[in-house]
């Protein structure tokens, strides 16, 4: 089960970084988007998978019957989440803004445009 | 001993503050701090001298075992009593060479601390204080040498300076490590009691090694001798103090403190008199052909720190005895004749060239007869103490000849340097338009002192021997010995050699005019120097630093992605090829189908998002990938993690979306090529992380925290959802930062949105 979450990961990683080193804007926000998924699915399957059981009490239990997923890297997972999707925003309307002002999507070019 | 040392770097502290406050005399108001110490130093000189020792300590680090450990034997007292007596005398001498000068309080700052320091390197006892002491009088050293900051050559010469002996530095902690090592102790006065162990210790030769690069960067030893002369850029009561009196004597001090625990050996008397005797003749013979007055004492002390390290090198009790004695007798006559030296370049508006001087013997009187007597010390002359010194050392060594021979030579160069230091600027003819006084009395009595010191020290070289030669020469040599010292020993060999050497030096300084002629020739054979070889290496070095600034710092973000991830990779492959490769597929988990599926799916999404020309599709296969990783989530037991995705994902693409109409059209800016090598970074790194990702999963914690959440989720916050409740309860300060990283970027993204870019509008 693992060896195909660790070959998406690499993939995703792979994909991403390949899209961060072109010299398009729009093309490096979709790049970052690509490696905050390979992050967040490292994270959760370098903690261990440990089957499909939520971490969450059944109603009057108090304890586990089961040994449920580990619910650590999730919450860790979940901020990651919320956070990369701020990044993501900010990035793109400061993207946005800069082709605006500048008129080029190309990082190079953008070098040349200091006012 | 430690309060007294605190005193002394108050004092250096305090010292710009006095001296804005009333600038009158500060030299000689700070003096108390030197002076409270040289007094306690005299009253310990009884106990001191019948062999005992006083140590002093606090705990400092418990942790580590370090101690604020001081010890006071001999050896230390004869040098701490050097630093601080003469220390007196150059606050003095510099209140007088600085007056009216503004920079005066910072100058005796930095005196000041650098006299505390060096006081702490000879006093210390836990050899990690050493070593911190040590490095401070580096540090001291380069801020006195640079004092002149406006002068490139100054700055040029404190730069070196503290690079070799900083870097010496280095080699000597690696030394201090080792040897701290060896004997099991970091105390110095337990050091020495092991000299049996050490010299046995598989690391010996490594030990010797490096503490000896250390002290002989320090000491200014062939080849790291090009220092010193060059240090003379300081300002003349520095020079006097640190670069003839003191700081250079570190190394000596430091050699001959270890002498019990390292000496003995053929590999100590090999190393240290071959640098030793190299270092002597080579002083001695370069300092022929100097006519600038500083250099020629320069020099000179270049080359009696390499008499110090030979003679400790033979370390016989004769030699060792030899050594204190004469450590004694160059302290004395050579900062007598820096601060006439200073005193006249001073007094004569900035003259520096022997040959320039003469006749000055009216206009500075007082001068004149310190510098005589300081002079004729130095070139051994009766009755002064560097005859004495000079007996006692021909003694000493005259079991070995070319060691004898050695020693007339040098003598014969340091009769020059005497002559034309001491005489030779106040008698002869005075040239034209030369004008001279006397210097003031702050900076006379440093030379009347210590000149007057030339002479009484021989008259009195009986109790000197027994009450600071002695002990000093016991604690080098690690057993009582007796020490004779005489003024008059009688008509014997050793006189012979003696006269011998004043008539060759009286030759030589007849013949000075040649030699500084040959110097002169000589000069273009400096570039092949190790003076040449250090600014090769400095030029070199900053070059490859500009060279791979460049290469690596370009400004551009794909590079510095690129350096990272292959830097990255490279370690990883590293790691993975000396564990040998992953070890665990035959542990893995059996696949099934659904997870397959959507795996699959999500790799091809992904390669879709790369390969994409369309906006469009790119942002729509980012999406399928965001939502195959929801259902991932709900296949491993994390629904949370899936509807939060799940909602996210949805955000981002209709955000990416309604941006989509503002974006222009994908075009590739790269080359193909530089597309090709960024495709194979690009795989190398996939394959680098699935393997990392796999060689994690065989590393678990035993007890991972998260079973403490699970057992507490409900017991204590009464929360069944246990990821909720590490989010709002448990870890609930990191969700109020999440919370805040939200905000900020909703409000950058409102403030840009807002932001109306309307100058360049208004151009357009």
């Amino acid at each position: 089960m693992e060896v195909v979450l660790a070959i998406v990961i690499g993939a995703l990683y792979g994909g991403g970084l390949y899209l961060m080193m072109r010299r398009n804007l729009i093309q490096l926000i979709i790049g970052l988007g690509l490696l905050s998924h390979g992050a967040n699915l490292l994270i959760f399957t370098a903690g261990g998978l440990r089957g499909d059981v939520a971490p969450i009490l059944a109603e009057g239990a108090t304890k586990f019957a089961v040994t449920p997923a580990d619910p650590l890297p999730q919450a860790l997972i979940l901020t990651a989440i919320v956070i990369s999707f701020a990044v993501t925003a900010f990035a793109l309307v400061l993207f946005l803004r800069t082709y605006q002002t500048v008129g080029t999507d190309d990082v190079d070019e953008m070098k040349e445009t200091d006012t | 001993m430690p309060i007294l040392l605190s005193i002394c770097f108050i004092a250096a502290v305090l010292a710009p503050l006095v001296h804005r406050l009333c600038p009158k005399y500060t030299g000689a108001k700070l003096l108390a701090a030197p002076l409270a110490m040289f007094v306690w130093l005299l009253t310990k000189l009884p106990e001191v001298g019948h062999g005992h020792s006083i140590t002093q300590s606090f705990p400092w680090v418990r942790k580590l075992g370090l101690e604020v450990a001081f010890h006071l034997d001999g050896l230390s007292l004869l040098f701490a009593a050097l630093i601080s007596g003469i220390g007196i005398l150059i606050l003095l001498y510099t209140q007088g060479y600085f007056k009216g000068d503004p920079r005066q309080g910072r100058f005796l700052m930095f005196i000041i601390a650098f006299m505390a320091s060096m006081l702490g390197v000879v006093l210390a006892d836990h050899l990690l204080l050493v070593f911190i002491f040590w490095e401070l009088t580096s540090f001291t050293s380069y801020l006195l040498i640079g004092f002149n900051h406006e002068n490139p050559a100054a700055r040029n010469a404190a730069l070196q300076a503290m690079l070799v002996t900083v870097l010496g530095g280095l080699f000597l902690l690696g030394g201090m490590i080792l040897l701290a090592d060896a004997a099991g102790t970091w105390r110095l006065s337990e050091i020495i009691t092991r000299g049996h162990e050490i010299t046995q210790h598989k690391h010996y030769l490594a030990i010797l090694i490096l503490v000896c690069i250390g002290a002989f960067t320090k000491s200014a030893q062939f080849p790291f001798h090009f220092w010193l002369p060059n240090a003379m850029q300081a300002p003349t009561p520095a020079s006097a103090y640190l670069h003839s009196s003191t700081m250079v004597k570190a190394g000596v001090y430091l050699l001959a403190r270890l002498h019990p625990a390292l000496g003995h050996t053929e590999e100590w008397t090999l190393i240290l008199t071959t640098i030793g005797t190299v270092t002597f003749l080579l002083g001695a013979i370069m300092a022929l052909g100097q006519h600038v007055l500083k250099r020629l004492l320069a020099y000179t002390t270049v080359s009696a720190l390499g008499a110090m390290v030979m003679l400790l090198g033979v370390g016989t009790k004769y030699t060792i005895q030899a050594l204190s004695v004469f450590i004694l007798a160059h302290a004395f006559y050579k900062a007598t004749l820096f601060m006439v030296a200073g005193g006249v370049t001073h007094e004569t508006g900035g003259e520096t060239s022997v040959d320039q001087l003469g006749g000055l013997r009216k206009a500075m009187p007082i001068s004149f007869a310190c510098a005589v007597l300081a002079g004729l010390s130095m070139g051994g002359f009766p009755p002064f103490f560097g005859f004495v010194a000079k007996e006692t050392w021909i003694h000493a060594v005259w079991d070995f000849p070319y060691l004898v021979v050695a020693t007339v030579i040098g003598g014969a160069a340091y009769v020059l340097v005497g002559f034309s230091t001491g005489l030779k600027p106040f008698i002869g003819k005075k040239p034209e338009g030369l004008h001279a006084h006397e210097v003031p009395l702050s900076m006379r009595i440093g030379p009347i002192v210590l000149g007057l010191g030339c002479l009484a020290l021989a008259f009195a070289c009986g109790p000197i021997g027994h009450h600071f030669v002695q002990p000093a020469a016991s604690a080098v040599y690690a057993k009582d010995l007796e020490v004779h010292l005489h003024l008059w020993a009688g008509f014997n060999k050793y006189l012979v050699v003696s006269l011998v050497t004043l008539a060759l030096g009286i030759g030589c300084y007849l013949l000075r005019p040649f030699f500084v002629k040959t110097a002169a020739a000589l000069k273009p054979l400096a570039k092949f120097g190790p003076d040449a070889i250090y600014q090769f290496k400095l030029d070199a070095t900053l070059r490859f630093a500009a060279w791979h600034t460049k290469k690596l710092q370009t400004g551009i973000l794909r590079d510095y992605i690129r350096v990272t991830v292959v830097s990255a990779v490279a370690l990883i492959g590293a790691a993975f090829w000396r564990a040998g490769g992953y070890q665990g597929w035959e542990n893995l988990s059996p696949i099934s189908p659904r997870v397959a599926i959507f795996g699959g799916l999500m790799i091809f999404a992904t390669f879709a998002t790369v390969r994409s020309k369309s906006r469009l599709r790119s942002i729509l296969s980012l999406g399928v990938v965001g939502f195959c990783m929801a259902l991932l989530f709900t296949f491993f037991g994390a629904p949370d993690l899936a509807m939060t995705q799940l909602v996210i994902e949805t955000l981002t693409v209709i955000l990416l979306a309604l941006a989509f109409h503002h974006l222009p059209v994908f075009r590739h800016g790269s080359s193909k090529r530089t597309r090709t090598i960024d495709a194979v970074i690009a795989a190398a790194v996939g394959v680098a992380v699935t393997l990392l990702v796999l060689a994690a999963l065989d590393v678990q914690t035993p007890t991972p925290v998260s079973d403490y959440y699970l057992e507490h989720s409900y017991k204590e916050a009464h929360g069944r959802n246990v990821v909720n409740v590490i989010l709002v309860d448990f870890r609930a300060l990191d969700t109020l930062g999440e919370i805040t990283v939200l905000a900020i970027a909703a409000l950058g993204a409102y403030a840009l949105l807002k932001l109306r870019p309307k100058k360049e509008e208004a151009e357009k």
